[in-house]
C-alpha cells in the first residue's frame, strides 16, 4: 500500500502548497484524485515520485510510505526502482525519438525485461506497434498519451501515477484512455489517477479523493462521491434545478461547507 | 594538383583534431546546455599526461589510453565539484565557472610542463607515404582514421546503448528523464568524462606534429568556429565543422601567400573566423544545429 500521511510541501521555502494531506492507495485498486487547478494534485504526485527537488520544493512534514518504508528522502530514480512510475501531465514524449526509442528509455531501470515490456505495451496499444519507427513528435495527441503511458509501463511498475491522462483529448479518445487504464489495472498495476475529468475518473475508480487549496476535503468510495450533490455540481457538471437565470449565477455563492 | 591534395590531407588531418575537440563541446552542450570553456585545459592536461606516462616508460598506445582515462577522471571531478552544485542555475553562470576551471587546470598543468618545449614520443613522427607523388604524412592518416573510429563508436553509443539513449533523453527533457528512472547527475558526469577523454585524444594528436608548451591550449579555440559552423548541438555538425575549419586553414595557408599576399602573413589563422562570421549571417544556429523554437 502506498500511503501519504499529513504531508506538507513548501516551494521556494515560502509557498505552502500541501497543507497536511493524507491519502492511501491500496494495492491493486484504482484511486482517483480530483481537484481544480492549483489544488496541489501535481505537487502531491511530485512528492511521491521524488520530483520536488528540481522544482525547489521540499517536504516539510509528514511521510510518504510504500508498504511501511519511507520514500520521501529518495531520489526519483530510486523511487522508480521501488516500483512507482509517474506519467507526467501533458504527455511529454521525447519528440525527436522514435516510438520504440521512447519505450526503450522507459525501460532504463528494467533493461533485462525490455523484450517482454515491449510486447506488453504493443499488446495494450496496438497502434504503437504500427508506429514503432515513427518520430514520436509527429504522433497525434491520443497516440502520444498512449506512448507516455506505455513508456511508464516499461519499468514494470507496481504503482502507476497518471497525471491528467485525458488532458486535451476528444471524448472518444478519453473513453479509449479510460478503458486502457482499466486494462492496465486488470494486469495487476495499481493506479493513482489524477484528473479534472471527474466523470471519467469516478467511473472507474474504487475510491476517490477531492483536493482543494492543498487539503483533502473529501475522501470516500467513488460511488459515494458520484452521488454527492457537491461533487455532482462542482466536478461532474450536473445541476439539480434547470433554467437558472443569469442573476442567480451572478449571486451564486459556492457552498463550501466542507471547508468550514 | 599535388599541392592541392597535400593541403587537403593536412587539412583533413588537423580538422580531425578540431572535430575531436568540437565533439567534446557538443556532448557536454547536448546533455547540459553548457558551453564548456574548460575544454582547452582538458586537452593540454591530456597531452601532458601522455608526455609523463611516455617518460615513465609506457608504450605509446598505453600512454594514450592512460591519459584518456586520467582526463576522463579530471572531467568527472570538475563536474562533481564545480558544476553539480550549480544544476538548475542559469547556464550563463555555469559557463563562466568553466572559464575559471579552465584557468585553474591550466595553471597546474603549466607547472608540470615547465617553460621548455615538450615532445610527445609517437610512432609516426613526420614520416610520410608517397601516393602517386602526393606525400601523405602518416600522422594525418592516423588522425583521420581515429576520428572515423571515434565518430562510429559515438554514433552507435548514442543510438543503440541504454546509457547513450539516457544521455539524449536527459538533454531533451530532464524531468521526464527522471521519471523514467534516469539519474540526471550520472548522465552529466558521463558526458564530462567522454568530453575529457576526447580532449586527451585531441591533445595527443596536436603533440605529434609540434611540441607541447604553455601556449598549446590556443589550438583548442579552433574548435569554437567548428562548433558554431556545425551547430552547437549536432554531433555530425561538429565533425563536419571541424573538418571544414581544418581544410579552410590548410587551403588558405597554401594559396593565400601566392594569390592574395596583400592579406598579410598567417592569414590562415584568421580564415576560420571569417567563415564563421559568414555562416552566422546565413544560419545563426549553425549548418546542422536545431533552430530554437520559442514562443514570445
Amino acid at each position: 500500500m502506498l500511503a501519504i500521511e499529513n504531508l506538507e510541501v513548501v516551494y521556494n521555502d515560502v509557498i505552502l502548497v500541501l497543507r497536511g494531506v493524507s491519502l492511501s492507495v491500496p494495492e491493486g485498486k484504482i484511486v482517483a484524485l480530483l481537484g481544480a487547478n492549483g489544488a496541489g494534485k501535481t505537487t502531491l504526485l511530485r512528492a511521491i515520485s521524488g520530483l520536488l527537488d528540481i522544482h525547489d520544493g521540499e517536504v516539510t512534514k509528514g511521510t510518504v510510505t510504500l508498504d511501511g518504508q519511507q520514500l520521501q528522502r529518495l531520489s526519483a530514480p530510486r523511487i522508480v526502482e521501488r516500483g512507482i512510475t509517474q506519467v507526467l501531465e501533458g504527455r511529454r514524449v521525447f519528440a525527436e525519438f522514435s516510438v520504440e526509442e521512447n519505450l526503450r528509455v522507459g525501460a532504463h531501470r528494467n533493461g533485462r525485461n525490455l523484450g517482454a515490456g515491449l510486447e506488453r505495451v504493443y499488446d495494450l496499444f496496438p497502434i504503437l506497434a504500427d508506429r514503432r519507427k515513427r518520430t514520436a513528435g509527429y504522433l497525434s495527441g491520443g497516440e502520444q498519451q498512449m506512448l507516455a503511458m506505455g513508456r511508464g509501463l516499461m519499468s514494470d511498475p507496481a504503482y502507476l501515477l497518471l497525471d491528467e491522462p485525458s488532458l486535451g483529448l476528444a471524448p472518444r479518445l478519453v473513453r479509449q484512455i479510460r478503458d486502457l487504464i482499466v486494462a492496465i489495472n486488470g494486469q495487476g498495476t495499481t493506479v493513482l489517477l489524477v484528473e479534472q475529468n471527474a466523470t471519467m475518473a469516478l467511473g472507474i475508480a474504487e475510491h476517490g479523493y477531492v483536493m482543494e487549496t492543498g487539503k483533502v476535503v473529501m475522501d470516500a468510495p467513488a460511488a459515494t462521491l458520484r452521488a454527492d450533490t457537491d461533487v455532482q455540481e462542482f466536478y461532474l457538471g450536473l445541476r439539480g434545478e434547470e433554467g437558472r437565470s443569469f442573476r442567480d449565477v451572478k449571486h451564486y455563492k459556492r457552498r463550501k461547507r466542507w471547508l468550514s | 594538383m599535388t599541392r592541392l591534395l597535400q593541403a587537403l590531407v593536412a587539412g583533413l588531418g588537423n580538422g580531425s583534431v578540431y572535430a575531436l575537440l568540437a565533439l567534446g563541446f557538443v556532448i557536454i552542450y547536448k546533455s547540459t546546455s553548457v558551453v564548456n570553456f574548460a575544454q582547452p585545459a582538458l586537452m593540454v592536461a591530456g597531452a601532458t599526461a601522455v608526455i609523463y606516462l611516455g617518460q615513465a616508460g609506457l608504450p605509446f598506445p598505453a600512454a594514450v589510453a592512460g591519459a584518456m582515462a586520467l582526463a576522463a577522471l579530471l572531467g568527472l571531478t570538475v563536474e562533481r565539484t564545480a558544476l553539480r552544485p550549480m544544476i538548475g542555475k542559469p547556464v550563463f553562470v555555469i559557463a563562466i565557472i568553466t572559464i575559471g576551471v579552465d584557468i585553474v587546470i591550466r595553471v597546474v598543468v603549466n607547472r608540470l610542463l615547465g617553460t621548455n618545449l615538450r615532445a610527445i614520443a609517437n610512432p609516426w613522427g613526420l614520416e610520410s607515404f608517397d601516393v602517386g607523388g602526393v606525400f601523405v604524412q602518416q600522422r594525418y592518416l592516423a588522425m583521420i582514421v581515429t576520428l572515423a573510429v571515434v565518430v562510429t563508436l559515438l554514433f552507435a553509443f548514442f543510438r543503440y546503448s541504454r546509457i547513450g539513449l539516457a544521455l539524449r533523453a536527459t538533454a531533451l527533457d530532464q524531468e521526464t528523464a527522471l521519471t523514467q528512472g534516469i539519474s540526471v547527475g550520472v548522465t552529466f558526469a558521463l558526458s564530462w568524462a567522454i568530453a575529457g577523454a576526447l580532449a586527451a585524444l585531441a591533445g595527443t594528436f596536436v603533440g605529434t606534429g609540434q611540441s607541447i608548451d604553455q601556449q598549446t591550449w590556443i589550438i583548442a579555440l579552433k574548435a569554437l568556429p567548428a562548433i558554431i559552423i556545425g551547430g552547437l548541438d549536432s554531433v555530425g555538425g561538429a565533425v563536419i565543422g571541424g573538418l571544414v575549419v581544418g581544410v579552410i586553414e590548410a587551403l588558405v595557408g597554401t594559396y593565400q601567400p601566392t594569390y592574395a599576399p596583400w592579406l598579410g602573413n598567417n592569414f590562415q589563422l584568421v580564415s576560420p573566423y571569417v567563415v564563421l562570421l559568414l555562416v552566422l549571417l546565413v544560419r545563426p544556429y549553425g549548418l546542422f544545429g536545431t533552430p530554437e523554437v520559442e514562443r514570445v
